[in-house]
């Protein structure tokens, strides 16, 4: 029974199983040398062996323990001394910490992986009578595991820079972590749910973040339907026959998708500028006003401003977006119409409508998640402003990304700002999640 | 007479939507040639000048900017390409444990948007001390990009025959051989898309590269620019206006010349709904 014999190996010293019971060296020496730098790591990053040899008398994880023991101890303590040179910096443990978290998970994934290829292995041998020779076997393990193989750098990069600022986002909503604690001056520490409560029962938090998460909604929706069915509007009329020049006319209406955004939200904020803009001169001069509108100083009217310029800005992807959906469709459908006796009034509204729908709705819903995090299309055209005193840190036009930006920025509110981002991304998540299940290429996968 | 009276409205309604797209693009490329310093309300064709050119190149270090944001989005492009090529070529190709779950992580994941981490992104990078240094960004935008590109271009690989890599296999070629020979021939469109949209990100993004680099001399375009007009307002407004005029041409060229590939990247989901 080797492969009982191989896994009750391998249990203890990694790879010794595929060593000595399966007779394959390499890859027991593989999964021996992943055991050996796991506990390297530790040993060497700390004092253990001082400690061991006796010339450490006052033994703390926290100052001479190794990567692993010190990087836990930091994730759950988030430090024990205050300030100063050798005081406990709360965010450095924390995000080590998470560091620390990461790379056991990986070492423990690789002896789950070390005590299945043991059982297998032996499995193999139990069953064939046979021992593989090394060539053969090693061939083997790159050919089942190359998917793994290929992927586990690409993952371990993914993980750190993507993965790992997630976690540590998620985690700071439940420490106390803004302008009161601030390391390395202050220690951190866990709060629970205390932020989530603070944000819905504190009436100034819970009013602001109401007022903002309700304006964020309508100008998702807003924002996205009117580019949408401008887009379709504009890619009708381009599509229309008896149009000349459709070439000219299209590349000049790309040119607002063309332009870099930023350019073009700052070129608004200026032509719109209340005092001195061309806009507000412009009529003026033709007597079409007889003062200044407050294009952004308004509250209202700086988010009336913020569609407008939006809907230049986003209504051209949508229109090639059309456009191609028109190439597509299947002509033979509005052949049968007009046999039929449909108008093309029916035909439009019966046929082009819900087949373009049907094209573009996963579209239509991730535009939505974009413009839910348009953080562009707000901060370069108002800064969220105008100012607005009832609002906690937040203008008239701040949408929820906006706002957690000046709390992290301005404010350093680190601990709601993260409250807000988790909330945010829940739903965004569960909005595409949703919005994925729905479409092809998921039943697909 | 109805029909003249259409295709007259209809080129009206197009000529009319021009001009409202033109008028801000004239207006701040009128305003980059014109004296003065602050947004002009009324553009003086008669007084053109290039002052403003000459004050962006001796007064600010556009030129560094310049340079800095070039060398990180071909950095990106290339870095970017390679990884998402690799990822999605292994997504479409191969069926492994975990493949569902990794791509379902993956996709709800890139719904973070970057710089709610960025907090933690730069406690990262200073733990690393690559703070101010061009490959922090690089990295982030490089291994930001997986994810969502990783479905588009698995998406399109789904759609290339596997009877190909078969056939190569048959012939003899390994796994990367197929990859190079096969497969990234066939994905041409797909991968100049992935090039094209890399390569431009890093020109206009503002908020990670303020954090992490925002010294004057690591600068990026975008920080720069901002920093021209920010806070002091229209007293610079001639000078930012040559400056984005500088940059905003050239993408928009860009752009123009691979709308092709833009478009079937933006669609790409629009035909399997």
């Amino acid at each position: 029974m080797k492969k009982y014999k191989a896994l009750s190996l391998s249990l203890l010293i990694w790879g010794s199983g595929q060593f000595l019971v399966c007779r394959q060296k390499i890859k027991g020496l593989f999964f021996l040398l992943l055991q050996l730098l796991f506990i390297g790591i530790e040993l060497f990053s700390g004092y253990w062996l001082q400690y061991a040899g006796g010339l450490i008398s006052d033994f703390s994880i926290r100052l001479h323990g190794g990567f692993f023991t010190k990087g836990i101890w930091g994730l759950i303590t988030l430090g024990e001394k205050i300030g100063g040179k050798y005081g406990d910096h709360s965010t450095m443990l924390l995000i080590r910490g998470v560091i620390a978290l990461f790379v056991i998970i990986l070492f423990l994934l690789v002896y789950f992986w070390n005590l299945k290829d043991a059982y297998c292995s032996g499995l193999q041998i139990d069953r064939s009578g046979t021992y593989t020779d090394i060539k053969e076997d090693l061939r083997r393990f790159y050919s089942i595991n190359f998917a793994y193989i290929v992927l586990i750098p690409i993952g371990i990069a993914f993980l750190f820079i993507v993965v790992m600022p997630i976690v540590f986002s998620v985690l700071t909503a439940f420490l106390n972590y803004n302008r009161d604690h601030l390391p390395p001056g202050k220690l951190l520490d866990w709060v629970g749910l205390a932020n989530f409560r603070k944000l819905f029962t504190v009436p100034i938090w819970s009013h602001t973040f109401f007022k903002v998460l309700v304006w964020t909604i309508l100008w998702t929706f807003i924002g996205t339907m009117t580019t949408y069915f401008f887009g379709m509007l504009q890619a009708l009329i381009l599509n229309h026959p008896v149009v000349r020049c459709k070439n000219v006319f299209r590349t000049i209406l790309i040119l607002p998708w063309a332009i870099p955004q930023m350019v073009s939200l700052l070129v608004f904020r200026n032509l719109l500028n209340g005092q001195f803009g061309p806009v507000n001169q412009a009529l003026l001069n033709l007597g079409l006003i007889s003062e200044n509108i407050p294009f952004l100083s308004d509250p209202f009217i700086a988010k009336l401003s913020i569609i407008i310029v939006n809907l230049w800005l986003g209504f051209p992807i949508f229109m090639v977006m059309m456009l191609g959906v028109f190439a597509n469709l299947d002509q033979s459908l509005f052949e049968a119409a007009a046999i039929d006796g449909a108008n093309k009034y029916q035909s439009f509204l019966r046929i082009t409508l819900p087949l373009v729908f049907q094209a573009t709705a996963a579209n239509l819903i991730m535009s939505m998640a974009g413009n839910f995090n348009a953080f562009g299309a707000i901060y370069f055209l108002t800064q969220g402003g105008p100012n607005n005193p009832d609002m906690q840190f937040a203008g008239s036009t701040d949408i929820l990304i906006s706002w957690i930006y000046k709390l992290t920025l301005n404010q350093q509110m680190y601990d709601i700002a993260a409250v807000m981002s988790v909330l945010l991304f829940l739903f965004v998540g569960a909005v595409s999640f949703w919005n994925f299940r729905r479409t092809v290429s998921f039943k697909e996968l | 007479m109805k029909k003249k009276l259409t295709v007259f409205l209809l080129h009206a309604e197009l000529i009319l939507m021009s001009f409202i797209v033109l008028i801000p693009v004239m207006w701040i490329i009128l305003s980059s040639f014109q004296r003065g310093s602050g947004p002009p309300v009324a553009i003086n064709l008669k007084g053109l000048t290039l002052d403003n050119y000459n004050r962006l190149f001796s007064e600010t270090s556009y030129f560094l900017w310049f340079y800095n944001t070039f060398k990180i989005a071909l950095a990106n492009m290339v870095l970017s390409v390679l990884l998402i090529m690799i990822t999605a070529w292994i997504m479409s190709r191969f069926l492994f444990r975990g493949r569902k779950a990794g791509l379902m992580a993956i996709m709800i994941l890139s719904m973070f948007p970057t710089f709610l981490s960025m907090t933690a992104i730069y406690t990262l990078f200073l733990t690393l001390g690559l703070v101010g240094k061009s490959i922090s960004l690089i990295i982030v935008y490089a291994v930001g990009a997986i994810p969502y590109n990783t479905w588009l271009v698995k998406g399109y690989l789904d759609g290339v025959p596997k009877a190909i890599d078969e056939a190569a296999y048959m012939d003899g070629c390994t796994r990367f051989q197929t990859f190079r020979k096969v497969i990234l021939p066939m994905s041409k469109p797909i991968i100049t898309y992935c090039a094209v949209s890399q390569f431009m990100l890093p020109w206009m993004d503002y908020i990670l590269p303020n954090i992490l680099l925002s010294g004057d001399r690591s600068r990026t375009l975008a920080v720069g620019l901002f920093a021209l007009i920010n806070g002091k307002e229209s007293i610079n407004f001639t000078v930012f206006a040559s400056g984005a005029v500088l940059i905003a041409v050239p993408i928009t060229i860009i752009f123009i010349i691979f709308q092709k590939y833009l478009v079937q990247g933006v669609s790409a989901g629009a035909d399997k709904g």
